[in-house]
């Protein structure tokens, strides 16, 4: 049977996949953000999942204001990268788990999740920062990738017990998978940011902290902190941690921390991740 | 209709709510055609034209061709759609940020090495804190 091996979270801003993409990993600016990634990159490599259950936002590029799904999987054999303005990232394209994907999908939807369900679409810097991040450049993915998408750009984005509760539904659905695979279940997005109006900029560490240390320990509690309470505090795309919940659903009751890193800012945004094994 | 008072109690904050998107519909589309580059092409060579194949309203176009992101969104633009605009641009959206703040880029920039903005004072109008 499928095995949870462990979970990710990770911020996924735009700006380090383009710092990596333009060969400025090395500066000043981003050299700590990196660095905060080496261990991850060798534990990964050490862990070599099979797959990835990818839980992130698209950011109006698969999704336009037409169809906005509020939870969507992705079925298909690959997933193209998408021109988010300025030309596709140059990483190589994205390898789905269209068997597992689809399993998945009825496993979700026959426990009263419904999903949207996707064979075509586009994967932007929210599905592939987190890979960069934690694979770093090379030639093929060294995973197959079953995407997750949530809507967290217009409100009422899911509420965090939903994301929890579907989190556990999508435990149930990949143990119950007939194969022997090693899945890791990231969950992207945040921490702490707003990118529009006068308000931009805002950080808010002790929220951001506070967040880790409850995702941890007290998921129970956290998935209770209703939308207007990310507005004020983690800033108008701080909401994005809500993804967060779904991964730690995913991992049952109790976990390990095995790694913990903050780093202010990347762009503009605070950066946060963290890697949890799930306890017996 | 939902009433979110309290979104409006966020200092310097507009909440993407369901109405904002239909208000916005129409511009946000616009925004998500700039990920062609040949729109991007059309669009360069002539902005006015390409805003005016769009049944944008006129608020809406003058606020794409000022770069008035503030006022963009207030005509129901939402900050992921206006993105591929600046993309557009060769524009960070660090830059972009910054333009909506009143401060200029190098300012923004010192503010968010130092930590970025505190939440002191931010999270509430009525209740000042």
């Amino acid at each position: 049977m499928a095995r949870i091996t462990a979970g990710v979270a990770t911020s996924h801003v735009p700006a380090i996949g383009a710092a990596l993409d333009l060969g400025k990993s090395g500066s000043d600016y981003w050299q700590p953000l990196f660095d905060g990634y080496d261990w991850s990159k060798a534990w990964i490599a050490k862990e070599k999942p099979d797959v990835v259950v990818l839980i992130y936002n698209d950011h109006a590029s698969a999704f336009s204001l037409a169809v906005l799904p509020t939870f969507a999987i992705g079925c298909a054999e690959s997933y193209a990268i998408a021109d988010e303005g300025f030309g596709p990232r140059p990483v190589p394209e994205v390898i789905g788990h269209a068997d597992l994907a689809c399993h998945i999908t009825e496993s979700l939807i026959l426990d009263e999740f419904d999903m949207t369900i996707i064979n075509e679409m586009t994967v932007d810097h929210g599905l592939t920062v987190p890979l960069s991040l934690m694979f770093g450049q090379p030639q093929a993915w060294p995973v197959k990738v079953v995407p997750i998408a949530v809507n967290v750009v217009e409100y009422p984005q899911p509420t965090g017990n939903r994301c929890f509760e579907l989190g556990k539904a999508l435990r149930k659905a990949i143990r119950s998978y007939d194969e022997d695979l090693n899945v890791q279940v990231w969950g992207t997005g945040g921490m702490s940011h707003q990118l529009q109006g006068p308000r931009a900029g805002l950080i808010n560490s002790e929220f951001d902290h506070e967040f880790f240390d409850q995702l941890v320990l007290d998921p129970d509690t956290l998935k209770k902190v209703p939308h207007i309470e990310y507005l004020r505090e983690a800033g108008s795309e701080g909401i994005e941690m809500i993804m967060w919940l779904i991964m730690r659903g995913a991992l049952g009751k109790k976990v390990k921390e095995l790694y913990r890193f903050y780093h202010v800012p990347a762009s503009n945004t605070a950066v946060g991740h963290l890697i949890l094994k799930p306890s017996k | 209709m939902n009433d979110h008072e309290e979104f409006d109690d966020i200092p310097g904050t507009t909440v993407f709510t369901t109405q904002r998107s239909r208000q916005g519909f129409q511009l946000n589309q616009f925004c998500m055609s700039l990920m062609k580059p040949e729109n991007r092409e059309r669009f360069r060579a002539d902005e006015r034209a390409y805003l005016d194949e769009w049944p944008m309203t006129e608020a809406q176009k003058l606020a794409v061709l000022a770069r008035d992101y503030n006022a963009a969104i207030a005509e129901g633009g939402n900050i992921y759609f206006l993105a591929k605009i600046f993309a557009t641009d060769g524009q960070s959206f660090q830059q972009a940020a910054a333009s909506m703040t009143g401060m200029t880029s190098d300012e923004y920039a010192a503010m968010m090495l130092s930590g970025g903005r505190s939440p002191e004072g931010q999270r509430s109008i009525k209740e000042g804190r």
